[in-house]
């Protein structure tokens, strides 16, 4: 085992894990995380949010201290790309000339932003919103009264836009979809959104078809096809990401929507583990392929991949669950909603901050939208962990006590 | 720095020593105790960072709020002791502090 070298390719949350899991589960050669960044693995749900508005210093993201990398003998090559995986020679070559050979290795890419080739897009002021430098950069252009512009009305647009308003910001969500949240949640819990947001004092526009950013060397203005021209002192772009398959595909690893893997987290290499944003893998509960963008996803698969990299076989089956923070709603999402044709409302969307959307298909639940309801989000965590469904009647009486309303 | 000790379901002990301010979830993980996962990094959204309290300590280290108290009613064999450590602020008045920690988080 001593001259074994796990080499983690990628250095988020994926890869903490991994590396974590690794050595907890008696790995006993070397470890070596290899990450872009010049920082080690940090926690990035706190950039759209306390980072952004300066509660939180960047020591404080850190999943670990480097301190404990040290101590558990787990190598950071940070500030450090890879150019080509060579699988024949099972060996990373890097963009600065030098190399690491590997016997196992861990794909752990994560993803990278959807870009906006639109007009305008090369000016200073227009931003994404993936990285910790991302948030620097963008933390140079915000301040009380200034005007943010944010193309992408999905779930990093929106924490975006409320950290902005905390700011004193003047704050334009555009949506190109004819709703914010369209693709993940039922209509109710859109609206739900688009009025708080909306009482928060947030511009949303939705069906916005943006032309062009505009301005002489920093942004100043969006234009949009109806004419419309909004003022911005910045942009920040949020319409999604794309798994972070480059390497894999020039390896020459099965690639379709994410690294292939299968319940163990391997790839079509036996040497080679993936795990997190740039996996497709599948899931039992659901019964089909899926590629998730989310820290639970990274942390769990993470785990799968180390015991699989141990030679202990055990096969990813978690239930996906994610949460999202804005102004004062805490979102707390269990399972997944896609493919539901009913919803069930527990407390009013149309009013006041607090209820639960239980999503179905047939008899069967399959999700919850909990906002600020977190013993709702955790009852069919369970629940839907268990392979439990629910009494729809029951589940919409905010009388009957939520664990009245499962069923084996 | 307040000394605070962790306790696995196994009975093995860990001591860390941290810093007033931080929070008894960071002392966890940042000190790669076992037991505690903390999948939302001190959220207060995944229930994670399930402990238990000594029962000497309950007094000095507060009550669960309500979002707290919610998701302690879930978590796997829950006790009257029962707290998120990420809800809990480590002090100098917490020194000494014992905590327990579940089989299971999930």
């Amino acid at each position: 085992m001593g001259s074994e070298h796990a080499v983690i390719v990628g250095a988020s949350h994926a890869a903490a894990q991994l590396a974590t899991s690794l050595r907890q589960g008696g790995w006993a050669g070397k470890i070596s995380i290899v990450g872009a960044e010049a920082i080690p693995p940090y926690h990035r749900p706190p950039l759209s949010k306390a980072y952004l508005v300066g509660e939180k210093h960047s020591d404080e993201l850190l999943i670990r201290p480097a301190t404990f990398y040290e101590k558990s003998d787990i190598d950071l090559a940070l500030g450090t790309r890879v150019s080509t995986l060579d699988r024949a020679n099972k060996i990373l070559r890097l963009h600065d000339g030098g190399s690491i050979p590997y016997t196992k290795l861990a794909l752990t890419t994560g993803a990278s932003v959807r870009k906006l080739a639109i007009p305008g897009h090369t000016l200073d002021g227009v931003f994404y919103l993936r990285d910790l430098n991302d948030v620097n950069r963008i933390r140079g252009f915000i301040g009380a009264g200034k005007s943010a512009v944010i193309i992408g009305g999905g779930y990093i647009g929106l924490e975006t836009a409320a950290s902005m308003r905390k700011l004193g910001m003047n704050v334009t969500v555009l949506e190109a979809l004819p709703r914010v949240l369209q693709r993940v949640t039922a209509p109710e819990v859109s609206a739900f959104y688009s009025r708080v947001h909306g009482e928060q004092g947030v511009n949303i526009v939705t069906d916005a078809a943006v032309e062009s950013l505009q301005g002489e060397g920093v942004v100043t203005a969006v234009k949009l096809a109806d004419g419309t021209s909004l003022g911005a002192d910045l942009v920040v772009i949020g319409v999604g990401v794309l798994p972070a398959t480059e390497l894999a595909e020039m390896a020459g690893l099965a690639v379709d929507n994410g690294i292939v893997v299968d319940e163990f987290a391997r790839t079509s290499d036996p040497d080679i583990v993936a795990a997190g944003d740039c996996t497709n893998h599948y899931n039992p509960i659901y019964a089909r392929r899926l590629r998730l963008e989310s820290v639970q996803n990274a942390t769990d698969q993470a785990k799968t991949a180390a015991s699989t990299l141990c030679g202990k076989l055990e096969s990813y089956h978690a239930l996906p669950w994610f949460w999202s923070d804005q102004y004062d709603l805490k979102l707390q999402i269990a399972g997944l909603s896609q493919g539901f044709d009913r919803v069930v409302l527990r407390g009013a969307s149309d009013s006041g901050r607090s209820f639960a959307a239980f999503y179905f298909l047939g008899d069967r639940l399959l999700a919850v939208d909990a906002v600020n309801r977190p013993k709702e989000f955790m009852a069919v965590r369970r629940a839907l962990a268990a392979g439990q469904s629910a009494d729809p009647v029951k589940l919409a009486d905010d009388t009957v006590d939520i664990q009245q309303a499962f069923i084996q | 720095m307040p000394l605070i000790t962790f306790i696995s379901d196994n009975g093995s002990e860990r001591e860390v020593h941290v810093a007033s301010g931080t929070t008894l979830m960071h002392a966890a993980t940042d000190n790669g105790v076992p037991g505690i996962l903390a999948d939302c990094g001190g959220a207060c959204s995944c229930a994670t960072c399930h402990c238990y309290v000594d029962e000497a300590w309950v007094a000095k280290t507060g009550t669960a709020d309500e979002v707290e108290a919610q998701m302690l009613d879930f978590v796997l064999e829950p006790q009257p002791n029962s707290r998120l450590s990420c809800q809990i602020v480590v002090t100098d008045e917490l020194d000494g502090l014992v905590v327990r920690l579940p089989k299971n988080q999930i």
